[in-house]
């Protein structure tokens, strides 16, 4: 196809008639407190990742309210969870809740159920701890 | 005690005239319309704490009932001029009032939406303006171009405010409020309906006003996006295509609606523009010109010609009446 040097462009436009809701709906189930961004900008300013590299945390979510995932997973890794957005932030977004939210909806994984990694690792040690205990 | 005539009977011209009768001035309220507060009972309810707009407009009515203050009602007063120290109105049938005073209550007129031919009032059925969805609001009726519930209606902010294109710079100062205002009331009558609305800036600056813009995301799910409509289209299904950019995406967007609310600034009105001319005291954009905004706001250039309201500037109802008792006060201490 490309023997004229030429491709067909992508359309840029957002098409709100297109954009399904329910991932949205899952996130602002999970926080509730994002119902409140009034889009200043404030998350993105104070970002330790964002200062080095081209990580716009509120570049983000503006994407995924208006339905536009494409790359948000990969670009999502760079957050660290320092949690300063949630310090500034003038209207009390919960924004490491949203990140991490967001990350796992994105992921596909069945919000209801999951639980952090960490807490993963923890039940397994429970378990040796408890396998250990029957054998004493 | 001196006489005075006040023209216009909206809440401005009203307020001041209670306060001027009851103070023993003999008061001539001249009024276009049939009736007086027509600004104010076409409305369904008032932001920010949803009061009736009828009981208010009840209210002021009352005021109206004292012996000292005439009505005169289907009067337009379409010339004014100097008679000695005081002044001579002549009305559109060409009968003459004399008074020494006289107070300038000529009030606003809403900005015609014909006049951004690319948003499509008029054209396409499903663009209202922001009075139309006042009036479906006030009757339970809020109903697409065919007569269905909507299952999204998109309200565009500083339609005639803030735009080189119209002639006004200006902020209306209002329709901020109002679109918020409107979006609750939407969602209160058809709560699955989407609600969105396009603004350039969210202007909150009242009390309350930008707790009710809070209660809208959280209670009511009201969507808000950056970006100015440029264009608004018709399609096959009577319903309207809206092109915008979505500027904290940095994206253009396209959306169907089923309405598209048009929120109209305020502009003079045409009395407001003939008298303040006449009289020699024109300010910006059509409105009157006070001699001072922070200690003389009720004066104008001419002796014994006062102002008060929306004649001089936007302003919400709650302004209004704080400024006819400030101009009541100023008339009292200088009569």
């Amino acid at each position: 196809m490309n023997k004229f040097g030429f491709s067909i462009s992508q359309g840029r436009q957002i098409n709100y008639d297109e954009i399904k809701s329910d991932k949205l709906d899952k996130l602002l189930e999970l926080v509730p407190s994002y119902k409140w961004c009034i889009g200043c900008g404030g998350c993105t300013a104070s970002c330790s990742a964002g200062g080095f590299t081209d990580f716009n945390i509120r570049r983000i979510h503006t994407a995924f309210q208006r339905g536009q995932y494409d790359g948000l997973e990969e670009k999502l890794k760079s957050c660290m969870l320092c949690g300063k957005c949630l310090l500034v932030c003038p209207r009390g977004v919960n924004l490491r809740s949203l990140i991490i939210n967001m990350r796992r909806i994105l992921a596909g994984v069945d919000v209801v159920t999951w639980r952090p990694p960490r807490e993963d690792r923890i039940d397994k040690q429970l378990a040796k701890q408890n396998e250990k205990n029957k054998r004493i | 005690m001196k006489s005075i005539s006040i023209i216009g009977a909206g809440p401005a011209g009203i307020e001041a005239a209670a306060i001027l009768a009851a103070h023993g001035m003999s008061v001539s309220i001249f009024e276009k319309s049939e009736s007086p507060l027509s600004n104010i009972t076409d409305k369904a309810f008032l932001f920010p704490n949803f009061a009736d707009a009828n009981d208010l407009a009840h209210k002021l009515a009352e005021k109206l009932k004292s012996p000292s203050i005439t009505q005169h009602l289907s009067t337009e007063i379409v010339s004014l001029s100097r008679n000695g120290k005081g002044w001579t109105l002549k009305d559109n049938k060409g009968q003459s009032y004399s008074s020494d005073l006289l107070l300038l209550a000529t009030g606003y007129t809403p900005f015609d939406a014909h006049r951004k031919e690319e948003l499509g009032y008029d054209i396409y059925k499903g663009v209202v303006t922001s009075l139309d969805m006042e009036r479906m609001i006030r009757d339970k009726a809020i109903l697409n171009s065919i007569g269905e519930k909507p299952r999204r209606v998109v309200f565009l902010q500083c339609v005639g405010s803030r735009d080189e294109k119209s002639g006004n710079h200006y902020c209306s100062k209002l329709c901020c409020v109002t679109a918020v205002k409107q979006a609750i009331e939407l969602k209160k009558q058809l709560p699955d309906t989407e609600a969105y609305i396009f603004y350039m800036d969210l202007r909150m600056w009242g009390q309350h006003f930008e707790e009710l813009y809070r209660e809208s995301q959280q209670d009511y799910g009201v969507r808000f996006v950056r970006g100015r409509i440029s264009e608004a289209s018709g399609t096959f299904d009577g319903r309207v295509q809206i092109k915008a950019e979505d500027t904290l995406m940095g994206l253009p967007l396209k959306m169907t609606t089923d309405l598209l609310v048009l929120m109209v600034g305020m502009e003079a009105s045409v009395g407001t523009r003939c008298l303040a001319k006449e009289a020699g005291i024109c300010g910006e954009y059509g409105f009157a010109q006070s001699i001072d905004p922070h200690m003389d706001d009720n004066l104008s250039a001419q002796e014994g010609l006062f102002l008060c309201g929306t004649c001089k500037r936007p302003m919400t109802i709650a302004d209004t009446i704080a400024d006819a008792r400030s101009a009541a006060t100023t008339i009292l201490s200088l009569a």
